[in-house]
């Protein structure tokens, strides 16, 4: 498939990326060249086929609900940027 | 006496310091110059832990208990994908600076309680993705046996590092091939486990589903060593297996007589290097002659295994690198604006490989294209198990050549990401089934690089593909360490 810039712009945005304008060109090759090389995928028949959910076949693995200690406040925050008290500072979400 | 770094074995240092014929300390000291002497031109280590490695190595001298555990003293580097509490970890990447764990990872609690000494964290391709270790934010890593070419990867530091005879062993991470290409291009040992063999409690995730860690060592003994030290059940990862893991190390011996070898007839195909082609062609004659039979064998659904592993693996990675926003830890971008903090922190601590991949993974994620690219992915990689499963009613283990050339040069392929992914072509499927898979050095091509052999094993299979690999070694002969960088 071709890929346009407006539609890097798109999947950058989903995926919280900024593009530069010259690197959005070179992005778009790439990506139409492996979104080409992908498209094999179309030849298998996977009618009736179930997707792979787990490869050795665990399924619903529980502990036993007893409590255990868990990483102290002081040890979660020690590797962010801001904190205030015992929080994540972040910009402001919600416009004044 | 001075110590050969490169002759010794991590089973056979354990021997000598419980014995009290080689003292921790010492190989220590030994190990730490070899760093300095070797690592400006090797590029391998990103961190060398020369004082916490000195007062390890002291507590165990002093420690008759510890001198008995079966890596005692054995200085070990690990892939700095691997957490370390209280030391830097990086995967690579810029946006993990700084990074210092809270925790440790599992594997590394493991080696310690093993008696091993941990002696630095080394380099690898950025949240190891990549097939050459060049796409570290940091620094390149070359290959001993040709430091023009590169160690492959990702964990191309580790291989570089046991190659060069600096360590004795070294563990990786292997999503796609990334302990077994770097192993065969630097001609050691490395062995991915099956899917949940070892607990990944402490490893930066890449891709959930795919991603196993395992050695790198110069013996097959020293793989199952380690192997045996590290994997097994744990309760910080719900994906670890239950079974009980053998001391593969003691039971390595074998007769090929009766072996049943599946050869996937694609493994020796068009597109392979005829020197690769003769160096495993010869070793299949050799155990042929010494009494294993050979089959071929078909995988109807390989030949798309390259596209569903990178549809599966980028889809998986755009997930797990989408904690990286600044807020919790590693670099954060300043902005008044949440959105754009967000967005500067990933797109200013992301190098341009991990960019393409977790663009990619988004893509084929996204509302509207998912059914057609990772729900079918999902599914061609069910034929593909079911291959296997067909495969191994018949066989005991499947062989042919890691990768489909030998270590290639600096630069050669770092502005083509397709003809990369392709360097991958016969190691993807083992991570894609969850089998395991291991590389052993068995020959060189005529430039002088080493040629690496892969047997892959049933789930589970690790003792088969162990003892086949030190047949391998056997009929082999001594192979490395490299020549001196």
């Amino acid at each position: 498939m071709g890929v346009s810039p407006e539609f890097v712009d798109y999947v950058a945005k989903l995926a919280k990326l900024h593009l530069a304008d010259d690197e959005k060109d070179a992005v778009a090759s790439d990506l139409a060249g492996v979104l080409e090389f992908f498209a094999q995928l179309d030849r298998v028949d996977i009618t009736d086929v179930p997707p792979t959910k787990h490869v050795v076949g665990l399924s619903n693995v529980e502990r036993s609900d007893v409590k255990s200690p868990s990483l102290s406040t002081d040890k979660v925050l020690a590797n962010t940027a801001d904190t205030d008290e015992d929080h994540f500072v972040v910009p402001k979400v919600l416009p004044d | 006496m001075a110590i050969k770094l490169g002759e010794l074995t991590c089973a056979g240092t354990a021997r000598r310091v419980a014995s009290g014929d080689l003292s921790a300390a010492e190989l220590i000291e030994a190990t730490l110059d070899a760093i300095t002497a070797q690592d400006e031109n090797l590029g391998a280590f990103l961190a060398v832990y020369d004082k916490q490695a000195r007062q390890r190595a002291q507590q165990i001298d002093s420690d008759a208990d510890l001198r008995r555990q079966p890596l005692a003293g054995v200085p070990i580097a690990v892939k700095d994908n691997l957490c370390v509490a209280g030391c830097q970890t990086t995967a690579g990447s810029r946006i993990l600076e700084p990074f210092s764990p809270p925790f440790t990872a599992t594997v590394i609690e493991r080696l310690e309680s093993a008696g091993a000494v941990l002696i630095g964290k080394t380099n690898l391709d950025e949240f190891a993705m990549g097939s050459s270790t060049e796409n570290s934010a940091f620094r390149r890593t070359t290959n001993p046996w040709d430091i023009s070419r590169v160690p492959g990867g990702s964990s191309g530091g580790s291989a570089a590092a046991v190659a060069s005879g600096v360590v004795a062993g070294a563990l990786g991470s292997d999503t796609g091939g990334s302990i077994r290409q770097p192993a065969a291009f630097c001609g050691v040992v490395g062995l991915k486990p099956t899917y949940g063999r070892v607990s990944r409690y402490g490893l930066i995730a890449f891709a959930s589903s795919l991603d196993q860690i395992g050695p790198l060592t110069r013996t097959v003994e020293d793989a199952a060593l380690i192997l045996s030290v590290i994997a097994g059940d744990d309760s910080k990862d719900s994906t670890t297996l239950p079974d009980p893991v053998p001391a593969f190390q003691n039971d390595l011996e074998s007769d090929a007589s009766g072996l049943k070898i599946g050869v996937p007839e694609a493994w020796l195909g068009t597109g392979v290097d005829p020197n690769i082609k003769r160096e495993v062609t010869a070793v299949l004659a050799e155990l042929e002659a010494a009494g294993a039979q050979l089959r071929p064998i078909e995988l109807p659904h390989e030949e798309f295994a390259v596209a569903t592993y990178y549809v599966i693996a980028t889809a998986e990675a755009s997930s797990n690198l989408a904690r990286y926003d600044g807020v919790r830890y590693g670099f954060r971008a300043e902005s008044n604006d949440l959105a754009d903090m967000y967005a500067n922190t990933r797109s200013g601590g992301f190098g341009n490989e991990v960019k393409r991949r977790i663009l990619l993974g988004t893509f084929v994620l996204s509302a509207g294209y998912y059914d057609a690219y990772y729900g079918r992915a999902q599914c061609v990689r069910t034929l593909l198990c079911k291959d296997f499963n067909q495969a191994f009613a018949d066989v005991d283990i499947l062989v042919g050549p890691t990768t489909p050339s030998t270590a290639f040069a600096i630069g050669e392929k770092a502005d083509n990401p397709l003809e990369m992914y392709l360097s991958d072509v016969f190691t993807v499927t083992a991570n894609l089934a969850g089998l395991p898979g291991i590389s052993v050095p068995c020959g060189q091509d005529d430039a002088g690089l080493p040629v690496g052999l892969q047997i892959i094993g049933p789930a589970l299979g690790e003792a088969k593909i162990l003892k086949a690999a030190r047949l391998i070694e056997q009929l082999r002969g001594p192979f490395g360490p490299a020549p001196t960088v």
